[in-house]
């Protein structure tokens, strides 16, 4: 087997997490209501792991107000395309050599 | 180190986050098939009631302002059928009606027809009644179009073909009720049927 397993990131490891990249790889951005709904999760839940993407540097957050209320909106930064793309390779070669072998 | 099938199911799980949260899939294939009757039956009303069969562009019809209202009410029942009949599948399947995918797909049909419908309304103004028919053909073809890529791709290909009716039926203008009818009734009515044995069954 030629594919490390040290190519899948650490943060995707989580479904969440890994829902939270598939829904901005798609989207410009996103408030936080439209990603629990398409997420289907908690608010509290979803605040932890925003913030830990965040903390990786794979996604960006725009603070602002509408109607007097706040409206944060995420987007994925470039670092969190490349580490993301990058992922989603290495889990295609992880399963193509363990289809193979 | 995580088991093979692990793997699968995170392809699994990034492709159907990246479906869900793009495309708008609560389009209901009854509502295609009704807003065919409906166009079905507002047109032969048109016809046969009002005697109303544009045979030339410029076009005069002493129940114009009746077959206005007509044309409002069967677009008007058309609309709330839709919303109703995508607002149920939505609820079946634990989904908003109103959330980033529908606006994206509403922004982006309402632009196209709001432009098309201007322009009719203008050109009925100048008399140039004949053209309304196969304008609301391509205007409608163009919206789905513009909408298509936010939803299921059955809707591009509905787009082609009322934008090629609509293009005709400008040449053959003394059968544009009956290229209408085809765009608006016949074409709806096989989509609808189509999506219903395709996606809900």
């Amino acid at each position: 087997m030629n594919i490390s397993f040290d190519d899948l990131h650490k943060a995707f490891e989580s479904r969440i997490r890994l829902g939270i990249m598939s829904v901005l790889a798609v989207n410009d951005s996103l408030d936080f209501t439209s990603l629990k709904e398409f997420l289907d999760v908690t608010d509290g839940n979803l605040a932890t792991h925003i913030k830990k993407l965040e903390k990786e540097g794979f996604i960006g957050v725009e603070k602002s107000f509408i109607d007097n209320k706040p409206n944060t909106k995420y987007s994925m930064t470039s670092k969190g395309k490349k580490a993301f793309d990058h992922h989603l390779k290495a889990l295609e070669q992880i399963i193509k050599s363990q289809k193979e072998s | 180190m995580k088991e093979k099938r692990d793997y699968i199911q995170d392809i699994a799980e990034i492709r159907s986050m990246m479906e869900k949260s793009s495309k708008f899939a609560s389009l209901s294939g009854w509502a295609g098939i009704l807003a065919g009757i409906y166009a079905f039956s507002g047109a032969y009303a048109a016809y046969s009631l009002f005697d109303f069969n544009p045979n030339q562009l410029f076009y005069t019809s002493p129940n114009l302002p009746a077959i206005t209202l007509l044309a409002a009410g069967v677009l008007v029942l058309a609309l709330v059928t839709a919303i109703y009949l995508s607002w149920r599948k939505a609820h079946k399947r634990n989904e908003t009606i109103w959330n980033t995918t529908s606006k994206r797909l509403l922004v982006h049909m309402a632009i196209p027809l709001f432009t098309g419908g201007a322009l009719i309304l203008l050109l009925t103004a100048h008399g140039l009644i004949g053209l309304a028919a196969p304008l609301t053909l391509l205007f409608y073809g163009l919206a789905l179009i513009n909408a298509g890529q936010f939803t299921i791709p059955e809707v591009n290909f509905m787009g082609c073909i009322q934008i090629i009716l609509g293009l005709i039926s400008v040449w053959f203008i003394e059968y544009s009720l009956l290229f209408w009818v085809t765009g608006f009734g016949a074409v709806h009515i096989i989509y609808g049927i189509y999506m219903h044995f395709r996606y809900e069954r």
